[in-house]
Order: structure tokens, then sequence, then C-alpha cells
């Protein structure tokens, strides 16, 4: 079955890191559905989220092997229902008159915000659940969507607990 | 203490012990050989003829003394040179550092001659890796990385430095401490749970690997195998961490191993796997493999549980460790039927002895020979082909570090260089390479290694005139289209020997045998014996590769 999994992968802030962690996940063969990275409350360390396709056993083979790389210090299998996914969406509509308040009131009922108009464009800000992010772009297909940027899933588990007191396979 | 880059990386080394390097100069690394050159009453550096062979020097090094292996080289050509032996050392396990200078910071990224990114090129084939820009990183990433190298299970880890920083003075304070990567903690649950999967078992196996060597857990195998009361099997790399002449020794498990390995694999019900990753040069059919067995697998790499197969239970952790803990928990067993049932295979299986005429040479009478003359103590390194399979079959490893081979990467050209390592680490021992034409033809100028530093090497090649290894599969798979791998190269080995300043045998008639050896072994300088033997012998048995021991071939009809 090739179900969706969210890694949370806590790494040293250095350069270089990055690909250290997506080039183990193309040289061993196992699908990045997407990824995101930014610094953690620690400077030193920052949060990589990766949204990874596969069965089971790609799952629990990739964790190991992240876990490996020196740099990577936890690795975090976040189970949907007891942590927060979240992913931002950009996206530039075109916005004729007759369309512009049928865009933003559709941005309204998602609460999306819109951030740019232009004369015959318009471009709105999203967050939520990609389920949320993908609804949003197909009811906006039909005004005609000149551009998409989506940042991928970020991820934090519910409750007080954080990636530091996690075992490294938890 | 103020001190440049260079003098720097010196004093690491000199931190750790080390006191031979091998390498290459140039440009960006002048200034460490300038500081090499202040301290060449501490450090023996060997120039190699090609970096290549500095990299598996290193490697031998390392894997004939267990201590790291250092191996430096300059930017551009002479760290690409270095990919295939840190390459052979990562899929092998074994620790080496290799430390690279790249152009100065400056110059870098700007497409510089001889610059490269070293680093990036030796990401998946290093444990880790480094590039340091700062001086006064130096010495903390020389110290992480020898750390990082022995740590866990071994591995190479190369340190690219930028030619600005090693003229860089800093501030150098020797170190009291040095980082550490402690041992992970071997689950008492774990171990209570794999011994009642030991009292369960009526037919267990143990299946051996390097890991057993790395660890150095021979002596706790050896107590553990009669303990358990149970065969043993090695792969390739496993050879030498139990003793071949122990009764419960199986010999060799994989493609070309023996019968009696792959049918014990086959009808056990309990196979313990230590320190060892089920290649698939062992496995074959990984769905097939041992399916009558619940397999529980002891490795110190966590992501080594599951990836080839799948097991019913493992310990993570050092073998030596692990072993000691079952051997303490577990009572005497006896297993007299399934051993008689494996002595039986062992008897009814052994390995062909040649098929050649009266007066030819089968590779295995020159093995044995060998064997007999130096006692068997000696440590021996191969290249990768028909000759590396047979000295795996027939030489009867007993102790461990004594076999030096390409396993995992398989890397033709490999056994020169390794056997250099190996003689400069372990002066006192008698060093035999054995080789194939082809493979000695890759790194031959390794040879002007040996004389120049004096490194009384032998180096024995099987010479078939063929790439055997290659045509045994084209005879097999191919229908015997020979595709370029008949050479019929004009190399007159004894002469190329002597120009190079070493000496040159040949073996030409099976009664040259024993007076060559004889002679080969009892000159004090590097030594080539050109070996004549049948280009149509075949390294048997094999299991056809993703095959089960069903397909096993015992016979290739020409």
């Amino acid at each position: 079955m090739q179900d969706k999994h969210v890694l949370s992968v806590f790494v040293v802030n250095h350069p270089g890191v990055l690909s250290r962690v997506s080039g183990l996940f193309s040289r061993r063969g196992f699908n990045i559905n997407s990824l995101s990275v930014g610094e953690t409350e620690d400077p030193e360390f920052s949060r990589i989220t990766i949204v990874v396709e596969g069965d089971n056993y790609a799952l629990e083979q990739i964790t190991r092997q992240l876990a490996k790389l020196f740099d990577v210090k936890r690795v975090t299998q976040f189970k949907p229902d007891a942590s927060v996914c979240r992913e931002l969406l950009l996206i530039k509509v075109k916005s004729a008159p007759e369309h512009r308040s049928l865009i933003i009131e559709a941005a309204n009922i998602f609460r999306a915000k819109t951030v740019d108009l232009g004369a015959d464009s318009i471009i709105i800000e999203l967050t939520g659940e990609s389920s949320k992010i993908d609804a949003f772009i197909d009811l906006m297909r039909p005004y005609g969507i000149l551009e998409i940027a989506r940042t991928g899933l970020t991820a934090l588990e519910r409750g007080s607990k954080s990636i530091k007191n996690h075992n490294i396979d938890g | 203490m103020q001190k440049t880059g260079a003098q720097i990386v010196i004093e690491c080394l000199l931190e750790q012990k080390v006191d031979t390097i091998f390498g290459f100069p140039g440009g960006s690394i002048l200034n460490i050989y300038d500081a090499l050159y202040h301290n060449r009453d501490k450090i023996r550096h060997i120039i190699t003829a090609h970096e290549q062979g500095a990299a598996h020097a290193a490697d031998g090094y390392a894997r004939a003394t267990g201590r790291t292996g250092v191996v430096i080289a300059t930017s551009g050509p002479g760290a690409t040179n270095l990919v295939t032996g840190i390459a052979t050392a990562y899929m092998d396990s074994s620790p080496i550092v290799a430390i690279t200078c790249n152009v100065t910071l400056a110059l870098l990224g700007r497409d510089s001659f001889q610059e490269v990114d070293i680093a990036g090129i030796t990401m998946p084939i290093t444990k880790h890796n480094y590039i340091v820009k700062d001086v006064n990183a130096i010495a903390g990433v020389i110290r992480e990385a020898f750390a990082i190298a022995r740590s866990g299970r071994p591995g190479p880890v190369l340190v690219d430095i930028t030619k600005d920083i090693t003229a860089a003075v800093a501030d150098y304070t020797p170190a009291k401490q040095f980082p550490e990567f402690p041992m992970p903690h071997v689950s008492e649950k774990a171990v209570a749970k794999a011994l009642e999967m030991l009292g369960e078992s009526k037919r267990p196996l143990i299946y051996a690997g390097g890991g057993i060597v790395s660890s150095g857990a021979s002596e706790e195998l050896i107590c553990f195998a009669s303990k358990l009361h149970s065969p043993v099997a090695c792969s390739l790399l496993g050879l030498g961490g139990f003793p071949a002449d122990d009764p419960l020794f199986t010999g060799m498990i994989g493609m070309h191993g023996t019968v009696a390995s792959a049918r014990a694999a086959n009808e056990c019900d309990l196979l313990i796997a230590i320190g060892t990753r089920f290649s698939d040069r062992v496995a074959g059919n990984r769905k097939k493999f041992a399916q009558k067995a619940k397999i529980l697998h002891i490795d110190i790499d966590a992501a080594e549980i599951d990836k080839n197969v799948l097991s019913h239970h493992h310990i993570i952790g050092d073998a030596k460790q692990i072993l000691s803990a079952l051997i303490r928990g577990m009572p005497e067993y006896r297993h007299d039927e399934w051993l008689a049932q494996i002595d039986e295979w062992k008897q009814k299986h052994p390995l062909p002895s040649g098929k050649g005429g009266a007066g030819e040479v089968h590779p295995s009478y020159v093995l044995e020979q060998l064997y007999r003359l130096t006692g068997g103590d000696a440590i021996i390194t191969t290249d990768v082909g028909q000759h590396q399979m047979w000295t795996a079959q027939y030489w009867k490893f007993q102790k461990p570090r004594t076999f030096i081979t390409s396993g995992g990467l398989g890397t033709m050209g490999f056994g020169l260089g390794a056997s250099i390592g190996a003689k400069v680490g372990c002066p006192d021992k008698k060093v035999v390479c054995i080789s194939g034409d082809g493979s000695f033809h890759m790194n031959m100028g390794e040879l002007t290694t040996a004389v120049m530093h004096d490194i009384p090497v032998v180096d024995i090649i099987m010479d078939n005139r063929v790439l055997g290894m290659v045509r045994q599969w084209q005879r097999l798979f191919y229908n015997k289209r020979f595709s370029c791998t008949t050479l019929d190269r004009k190399t007159d080995y004894v002469k190329l020997a002597e120009a190079f300043g070493a000496t040159g045998f040949r073996i030409a008639k099976k009664s040259d045998v024993v007076p060559v050896l004889e002679k080969a072994l009892a000159c004090s300088g590097p030594v080539v014996v050109d070996c004549v033997i049948s280009p149509d012998e075949n390294v048997l048995p094999m299991i056809p590769p993703g095959a089960s021991i069903d397909e096993i071939i015992h016979e290739i009809c020409e």
C-alpha cells in the first residue's frame, strides 16, 4: 500500500545537510512527496518535514537510513491524528471584472487572504492541510490559474513533548 | 600554541597515533606536505603511483591492523582518484580517513584549476564528510572524523580543506578529550527473546559476516557456536572470523559458497545472522533464502535490519557484547543429528579440484601448496574475479584480519594496493596478493610503490589471459559469446616485474608450483609470480544471481 507518511527530521543546521537528506532518498529509491525546511527554536538545528510515499518497509528503511546520517539528530514519524500538518499556498488567478467578487468570496469561505490585487489578476494566500489546499486549487481552476507556489507540508506534534525527547526511530 | 592549518592537521594525526599515511602530493595540498616534511621522523608517508592505490593501501592497512587508515590527496583529480578506494572501504565497512585539500576559498565554486566538489561527490560513499573553510575548525573536525570512522559500523570519512586554510594560523591546543560515539546499548529484553529462540531451535545455523572481524568477536563466536552446537557459515568478508578447520565450519556461504552452507541455510530452522547484511551475493533469491528458518539478525547498524531479508527478531549492538551476553545466558545444547546431516553434505559435495590435464596447474593446487609452505600464517589479499573466489574457497582462513578482499564493491585492482597497506601495517607477517591478469593490469603501477618503499609483498597472478569471471557468465548466460573478455595480452610478467625493480617468476606447469613458490616466499623484496592457468576453469559450485539453491550449478559443460 502506498501510504503517505510525515517524517519530521531534526538536523544540524549546516550547509549541505539538505543535500545529504534529499540525496539519500533518491539513491535509495524512495519518493519524496514534499519537503520543507527551516530553522528551529534553536538556531543550531533545522527541522526538515518530509512527506514520503511508500509502504511500511520503505518507511522503516528510510527512517533508519536517515538516522544513520551524522547530521541527523532525530527522526520522528508523525501520526496524522496526533499532529498538526499545514501547508502554505500562494495562487495567482485571472480575475476578469465579473469574476473578482466570486473569487474573493470563495477565498473568504476558505479563510484565505487576498494579498495582491491587479487589474486582471489576484494573488491569494491560503494555509491548511493539503486536502484543503487541493480543494481550493480545484475551485480556482475555472477562473484560470496563472501560477501556483506551494511550500510543502510542515508539521508539529500535538501536546507538550518536543522532537528533542524522542527516540531516533520513535 | 600558534600553528598553521597544515601543522594542525599533522598534530591531529599524531594525536590519533598515526605513524603511516598513504598519499600523493599536488598543488592544493602543498602546505600539508610541507608540514609533513618537518615531521618526517614521526609520520611515514608512502607515496603511491596513483591515488587509487593509496586509498586501497589505507584500506588494506585498516583491515589488517584494525586501526584507522589515512590517505591524503590533492584537489581535483587527486581527490577523484580516491573515489573508487573510498567506495570500496564504504561497502566493506573499513575505517579510513581521507584528507584532501581544495582550491582556496576565493577560488572555490569558480571551476578553478583542479577544483572539484569532492565532498559532494563522496557524499553517498562516506559515513560522513566535511569541507573545512575555517582554520579554527580543523582540529575539531579531524578528531571527529577519526571518531566517526572507527565508531559503530566503521567506514570512511573524508575531510576536504581549502588551501588557504592550511596556511592560515590558529591557536592549537592538544586534545585532552576526544569525541566518542559509544556503542549502542544492548537491550536485555532482545537478548532474552533471542535466548528463547536458541532454546527452541533444533537445526540452528550461524551466518557470520565481516562484523565479527571488525568487532573482534572471533573468540566469542567460537565459544557461542560450540555452546549452541551449531554449524557456522561465513560470508566472504566473514572468512577468518571463524577458524576454517573447526569441525563446525561449513565454509563460505553465497553464490560460490559450499553446498553444505547452502543446504544448511535452506534446511535450518533458525538462522543467526551476525554482523552481516544478507547481500544479494549471499541471499540470491531473497524470498527463498532460509525460508524454513526463523531469522535472528544481530548487527550494529539498525538500518541493516529487515533491509534485504525480513527477520523475526533482531538485536542491535556490538557483536562481541551481544555474543558474550548470549553465551552467559545459554545452556550447552547438542544438535548431533543436524550436525551429522551437515557432515554428510560436506563429504558428499567437496569443492571441485579441477579437471585440467596432468601437467596443468589448477588454482586450488597453487593455493594448497602456498598454504602448506606458509603454514597458513599469512595475510592474503585479492583482486576481484575467479581468483578471488578460488582463494575464498580453498584457503583455510583461521584468524581474523588475514583475508583482505573487496567484497561489496568488487573492485578489480584492489589487491596490490591493499597488500602494500597490509604489509606496512603488519611488517612481521607474510603478505600475499592473489590476483588475476585482468585485475593486475588495472593498478599494476603500484608495483613501483612496493619496490620504492621496500615493501616485500608477493603478488601471484592467476594468469588465464581472459577476464575469467565475466567469461564464465558469458559461457553460462550468453551462449559462449565471449564479448571482449579474451585478452591475450602479450605482457611478460617476469620482465615487467624486473623492469619495475621487483623479482619475477613463472609457473608454467604443475611441477613448477612448489619450487617457484618456495623461491618467491624466500625473496626479501617484492615478487611477482606469473601463474599460467587454463582460460576455461570455472568457479564452482555456483548459484546463479537471484536464484536459490534449487538452481545450483555443479558442473559446466564446455
